[in-house]
């Protein structure tokens, strides 16, 4: 028997979220404390209120939050807060929506930036104007499904979990409410990334510092959505109306967008990323749920952590990095020449047809010795 | 046309009309002026479009193509232009409805419009320059006159204060040729901004000062003009120019050139730049034997 006729879910519920989240889920979510897992390899947890504590304001997607390199000090508990937000978004130029559920209003949700061995204490509020339960699964977190049999909030609840970052890298964060809503969430733009930086900042593989200018978070999104008969796009009511149609969709794993930053278009124009000449910068690449493969188009990757994780030696000279689907990468590159690059996912049919191309406006003196037209295009023989 | 001057546009129109084009194309407005004049009514298949007549008056437009001078990419020339020939131009561009009756008639391919632009009185979209110049024909022999897409320069001379100018203004500068391509990004992504990108029902954009409609709204012309690079000497005359007619230019919010079959610009953009939103096209109503001289004899006998 088709698996989606267990899945004829009504609005209700969708609401009430538990009968897909699984026993353990659901037994979890029931304990109230959070902060207390089991005591970690590293021992257990020292006195919380002796450590420094600072406050995070999130900043919405491609830029960063202020944050340092380097950390001036020893551990410290890093407080955030997101606010889940159900919208309805326009995906691309043709007015197409779709129902998104989001980490503080944006998809991606915010980059998060802490160092090795800080606690990241997040806040999160999942407003009564919303419809569904939603969680967060970190994946740099340990134990407890990544936090999300901790975190799993009905609308008008909030939550507070505390973890440990013990591993520097950059790592996914999702909504994983249970069963099949875990994809649905997921594909509906809940995922954003952390990055943990070691405390001294990054390396090459010879110990030999690494600093960029400047960080430039780009959230990859596939989005499923219904066509109706004529193969034009379908709106619907509500999330839940459309549920049925785009588990449909999805099960072909075959995106009708793949976008950056949740829109075709979102990262160009005049909401291209810029940079000049001489200027390091830093791309984080997430994908919460399907491979990908960026490439810049007329530069490269100097130094890639295709698999997010700064304690393995960053490949250099890269031409195009993979990046696991359920993963976030990062590449650091120097621009080299002026001029407009394409940083696309380089299946260039998801890059072009599907959306997924951001653009950088650099600015700067071009470099004869690294290229120069000898010839300008003249008629062959001339 | 100014006279004495070759101009880029003036090359492309006399590069196409080869001898055996030309005889072809004089026997087959003969049949259709003969069969117009034995039924003036004209009421065949098709009813005739709605046209406006556009007065000749001085205007000026850039040149079409890339332009190279000294190895460097330029701008191409403002050409002035004194006495046009007056011009009949559809007021609207050509309609989902309209579209489809040459499509029923099994003279045209059907057309890949955008979800959710294929009500009949919106204007066709995902229309190739192919699929344009079918319809000419179509409609040609539907309704016993000759239409035609406008070049370049017809529709500039047409859209009046709604048409732009690429034209960058930066001096020449072969030793950093990527301060062009921002410039350019700069200019596409100030005329694509907060605009509309679904087509919108004929007539929303409202006429300009010369009565046609929808100009540089979010569905952009094909024109009779094709792709070509000119290089030009240290004077600025025409070195030489080499036409590319496997693409045309399509003139809207900004001037773009598509490959001839493309009906859709895609929506991730090309590498870089940003791409027309839709597709479509309106035509140039040809002047017959007897308007052509009417016009002769008003141009006697005008005074103009
Ligand atoms: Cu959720």
């Amino acid at each position: 028997m088709d698996r989606q006729d267990d899945f004829n879910v009504s609005r209700r519920a969708l609401l009430a979220g538990a009968a897909f989240a699984g026993v353990l889920g659901t037994v979890l979510a029931t304990v109230p404390t959070a902060g207390q897992e089991e005591a970690m390899e590293t021992g257990p947890a020292p006195d919380l209120a002796s450590l420094p504590h600072e406050k995070v304001t999130l900043v919405a997607p491609p830029f960063v939050h202020p944050h340092q390199q380097v950390s001036a000090g020893g551990p410290r508990v890093v407080e955030f807060v997101m606010t889940i937000e159900e919208k309805e978004l326009v995906i691309d130029e043709y007015g197409t929506t779709v129902h998104a559920m989001t980490f503080n209003g944006s998809v991606p949700g915010p980059l998060m930036v802490v160092h090795q061995d800080d606690y990241v204490e997040l806040t999160l509020i999942n407003p009564d104007s919303n419809m569904l339960q939603h969680n967060i699964d970190f994946h740099s977190s340990t134990g407890a499904l990544g936090g999300g049999a901790l975190t799993l909030i009905n609308p008008g609840e909030q939550v507070k979990l505390r973890w440990r970052a013990t591993r520097p890298g950059v790592f996914v964060y999702h909504c994983a409410p249970g069963g099949p809503m875990i994809p649905w969430h997921v594909v509906s733009g809940m995922n954003g990334a952390i990055m943990v930086l070691p405390r001294d900042g990054l390396k090459d593989g010879r110990g030999n510092p690494l600093r960029y200018d400047k960080v430039y978070y780009v959230g990859e999104q596939d989005f499923y959505v219904p066509r109706d008969e004529e193969g034009n796009f379908k709106t619907y009511e509500s999330a839940g109306d459309g549920y049925d149609d785009m588990v449909k969709v999805m099960r072909t794993l075959t995106p009708s967008h793949v976008v950056f930053n949740g829109a075709v278009g979102a990262l160009t124009g005049e909401n291209a990323m810029t940079s000049k000449v001489g200027e390091t910068v830093l791309i984080v690449h997430s994908q919460a749920n399907r491979d990908t493969r960026p490439h810049l188009i007329g530069g490269h990757g100097d130094h890639v952590w295709q698999g997010g994780k700064f304690n393995n030696a960053p490949d250099v000279d890269l031409e195009t990095w993979f990046i696991a689907g359920g993963s976030a990468g990062a590449a650091l590159y120097t621009f080299l020449q002026p001029g407009i690059y394409a940083y696309v996912n380089h299946n260039l049919i998801e890059a072009v047809e599907l959306g997924a191309t951001a653009h950088f406006m650099v600015e700067g003196e071009w470099n004869d010795d690294l290229m120069v037209q000898v010839q300008a295009p003249t008629p062959i023989g001339g | 046309m100014t006279a004495g001057t070759t101009t880029p546009v003036q090359r492309s129109q006399s590069g196409l009309l080869l001898p055996a084009a030309l005889l072809v194309g004089l026997l087959a407005l003969l049949g259709w002026q003969a069969g117009a004049l034995r039924l003036p009514a004209a009421d065949g298949m098709a009813p005739v479009p709605q046209t406006v007549r556009i007065a000749p008056r001085p205007y000026a437009y850039r040149a079409v193509g890339s332009f190279l001078s000294d190895g460097a990419v330029v701008d191409g020339p403002l050409i002035e232009v004194a006495t046009p020939a007056p011009l009949e131009l559809m007021t609207y561009q050509v309609s989902v409805g309209e579209y489809a009756r040459c499509v029923a008639a099994a003279a045209c391919r059907p057309a890949q419009p955008r979800r959710g632009a294929d009500r009949p009185d919106l204007p066709v979209t995902g229309v190739s320059h192919d699929d344009a110049m079918r319809y000419a024909d179509w409609l040609g022999a539907a309704t016993g006159a000759a239409w035609r897409l406008p070049t370049v320069a017809e529709w500039v001379f047409a859209a009046g204060s709604r048409a732009g100018d690429d034209a960058l203004g930066l001096v020449a500068n072969t030793a950093n040729p990527a301060e062009r391509w921002l410039a350019a990004y700069a200019q596409e992504t100030a005329a694509a901004t907060g605009a509309a990108a679904q087509p919108l029902p004929r007539g929303t954009g409202g006429l300009n000062e010369h009565g046609v409609a929808d100009l540089a709204g979010p569905v952009w012309e094909w024109t009779a003009t094709c792709d070509g690079r000119t290089t030009l000497a240290p004077d600025g005359s025409v070195l030489r120019r080499l036409e590319a007619c496997g693409a045309h230019y399509l003139e809207g919010r900004h001037r773009a050139v598509m490959t001839n079959f493309v009906r859709d610009a895609a929506s991730g953009g090309c590498s870089t730049g940003l791409p027309p939103d839709n597709l479509g096209f309106r035509l140039v109503r040809e002047p017959g034997w007897v308007g052509t001289v009417a016009g002769w004899w008003a141009g006697l006998f005008g005074g103009r």
